[in-house]
């Protein structure tokens, strides 16, 4: 075995043999620890399988990118390749240019993003906390209240009406409010609140601290893993979500990006009139699918900036809330 | 109530401190006030509004002051052809992506249990994720450029054959196909979070007593590892049964084209053409009311059947 000596129990998880997990946990008989040929050519198949499916995730987002920066004759046959034989940049001016709205449209996902997560944690928290009080009178009717928000909806159509009626149509309201607070997460946040010990918030009431300040001093810190989860989980619903702003907002002025690129996508004359100015203005060739390609990787660009911090917190935001029956 | 309870002299008594408590705690009430008040109009009102698709619904008069008009619009709906199509087509669409897109995080989460290099098994369960953060505006618009019958990957490889490639999303049979594969490349990742978490928690105990008694790695996939995550499985089987009605508007409708309409126009779909664009405002409430209907009877159901028989449920 290459690696297989292990001298202490506990540090067996970092230097056991690779490929079969039940062999990491703890010092087990050398003899047991010994791969057979079939173990062997099992690991590197499935290491290769998995390779793959990983190329299979991932050649997508490269081909978007490469799109994105090839110049007119690469963009027209990118096909199977795996670099551009020729670049260009045009797609990227194009859409920070006048032409392109990419610019207003990111102002206004940011915008939606952080208003509508600030407000998003805040209405959450106000929520869960008090349900995570065992004691509070009236406790069950008002979750019973909100699971009922979990399994009956009225509707698309009723919905609409609904902000039309309350004067919030084409405006970035329609696409923050009706978000404000979401079952699913109260849910969760409280299941989490329950968790931390009364200890912690006694004194602070010997104290003569109020609930409000309790919330703010003594639970919060404590539960930052929790509203990090949140934060992160209503930040990515804001910046993808793209019905409720191709139902809610008519004006180019609020357009957000992902209905930028809806649009760009499923009309093609909204992008080739667009693109047709820009290339009479600079004097260049610029494949409209470029455009897309670019605006595409904008889009997705600050997702996958923080997704490795993002898919930790998601994970573990996850099981702090669904392993409680 | 019992003990305590059923003593008559000390009711008055718990109702008094409860009072107090409830005085006590009054900055709380003050705190769900909030969540409650926007819940209310943004979840509660729209359930109210459902009650123009039992109306002859006139948007000056309001859904309290439109006339009824005696199940019309469901008649109307049941007898039209095309509901028995979106109909058909809902749940084709969800059976094919259960029976397909079910077992596929199985598979995938036993695949990387048994990678025993840490940073590689992190590397891949991370990249696997990645698409379950995408919207289906994006998706759709990668797929577009990667399937497209003229430039991209499908193009080339029919090129090399000296063929011409097929308009995959313009084809009433590649589409349904089609929506399953892509669904499942965008959400197998996430899905194994749920049995990597249920396989992490067995007993290694029993892998190693398994070990001593000579048990192979494919024995203790078949007699440890499986067994241990049934439970959890049938759960998620039963609650995905409950979503049966819910074929995924976001991906069909950013994916559709009036081309294949007959394979992939789903209720959710219909709906929001009858009712956002056609603007028929009763009768597209209708028809989401149906499907809400069946929908909340079937994901209750399936808590039910969950809650009877393990401790896991949603409430």
């Amino acid at each position: 075995m290459r690696s297989g000596e292990v001298r202490s129990g506990e540090r067996s998880a970092d230097i056991a043999p690779a490929g079969d997990p039940a062999l990491t946990r703890r010092r087990l008989p050398r003899y047991l620890r010994r791969k057979s040929a079939g173990d062997v050519i099992f690991d590197a198949c499935n290491c290769l399988i998995l390779a793959a499916f990983s190329v299979t995730i991932l050649y997508p987002y490269w081909y978007v990118l490469l799109l994105s920066l090839a110049d007119a004759e690469n963009a027209s046959s990118l096909g199977l390749r795996l670099w551009n034989s020729g670049w260009s940049l045009h797609s990227y001016e194009f859409a920070l240019s006048k032409y392109g709205n990419v610019v207003r449209a990111y102002g206004n996902s940011i915008f939606r993003a952080a208003v509508g997560t600030a407000l998003g944690l805040i209405f959450t928290l106000l929520a869960a906390y008090p349900l995570s009080k065992k004691n509070l009178p009236g406790r069950s009717v008002v979750t019973i209240y909100i699971l009922i928000t979990m399994f009956f909806s009225g509707g698309i159509v009723p919905e609409f009406l609904l902000v039309r009626n309350l004067g919030l149509f084409n405006t970035r309201w329609a696409l923050i409010l009706p978000r404000l607070a979401v079952g699913f997460y109260i849910i969760i946040a409280r299941n989490f609140l329950m968790t931390i010990d009364d200890a912690y918030e006694e004194s602070a009431f010997m104290d003569g601290a109020n609930y409000f300040q309790v919330l703010v001093r003594i639970i919060m810190p404590l539960a930052r893993p929790l509203l990090a989860t949140i934060a992160l989980w209503l930040a990515v619903l804001h910046w993808n979500e793209w019905f409720q702003a191709m139902i809610y907002t008519r004006d180019e002025s609020k357009i957000v990006l992902q209905l930028l690129v809806r649009r760009m996508i499923q009309d093609l004359f909204f992008i080739d009139e667009a693109v047709r100015q820009f290339q009479t203005a600079r004097e260049a060739t610029l494949p409209s699918q470029s455009v897309r390609a670019a605006i595409t990787v904008l889009t997705i660009g600050p997702i996958v900036l923080v997704y490795p911090f993002l898919q930790r917190h998601f994970i573990k935001g996850v099981f702090a809330g669904s392993l409680k029956g | 109530m019992s003990g305590v309870g059923t003593d008559a002299g000390l009711q008055p008594l718990l109702a008094i401190e409860r009072w107090r408590r409830a005085k006590r705690m009054r900055l709380l009430y003050l705190f769900l006030l909030f969540p409650v008040a926007a819940l209310f109009v943004f979840n509660y009102l729209p359930i109210y509004g459902v009650l123009i698709a039992f109306k002859d619904y006139k948007i000056i008069k309001g859904a309290w002051g439109s006339p009824w008009n005696d199940f019309e619009h469901f008649r109307l709906a049941f007898e039209s052809p095309l509901f028995g199509r979106i109909l058909r087509n809902t749940v084709i669409i969800s059976a094919l992506r259960i029976l397909f897109g079910f077992p596929a995080p199985i598979v995938l989460a036993l695949l990387i249990n048994e990678v025993g290099s840490q940073p590689y098994k992190r590397v891949v369960q991370s990249v696997s994720y990645l698409p379950h953060f995408m919207s289906w505006v994006i998706l759709a618009g990668i797929l577009f450029e990667i399937l497209s019958p003229q430039r991209g990957v499908v193009a080339a490889a029919y090129g090399l054959f000296g063929q011409e490639a097929p308009n995959l999303f313009g084809t009433a049979r590649f589409f349904r196909p089609l929506l399953v594969a892509t669904d499942i490349w965008k959400e197998i990742g996430w899905g194994t979070i749920i049995y990597l978490a249920a396989i992490s928690a067995i007993n290694p105990e029993l892998h190693e007593s398994a070990l001593i008694d000579g048990a192979n790695r494919l024995q203790r996939a078949v007699y440890i590892t499986v067994p241990s995550i049934v439970a959890v499985v049938t759960i998620m089987f039963i609650l995905r049964l409950g979503s049966i009605m819910d074929a995924g508007f976001d991906q069909v409708f950013n994916l559709y084209n009036p081309g294949v309409y007959e394979v992939a126009d789903i209720i959710d779909t219909y709906v929001y053409r009858v009712g956002l664009v056609d603007l028929r405002f009763d009768f597209a409430t209708a028809i989401g009311l149906f499907k809400n209907v069946v929908g909340v009877v079937l994901i209750v159901g399936a808590n039910l059947i969950i809650r009877r028989y393990s401790d896991y449920a949603i409430w």
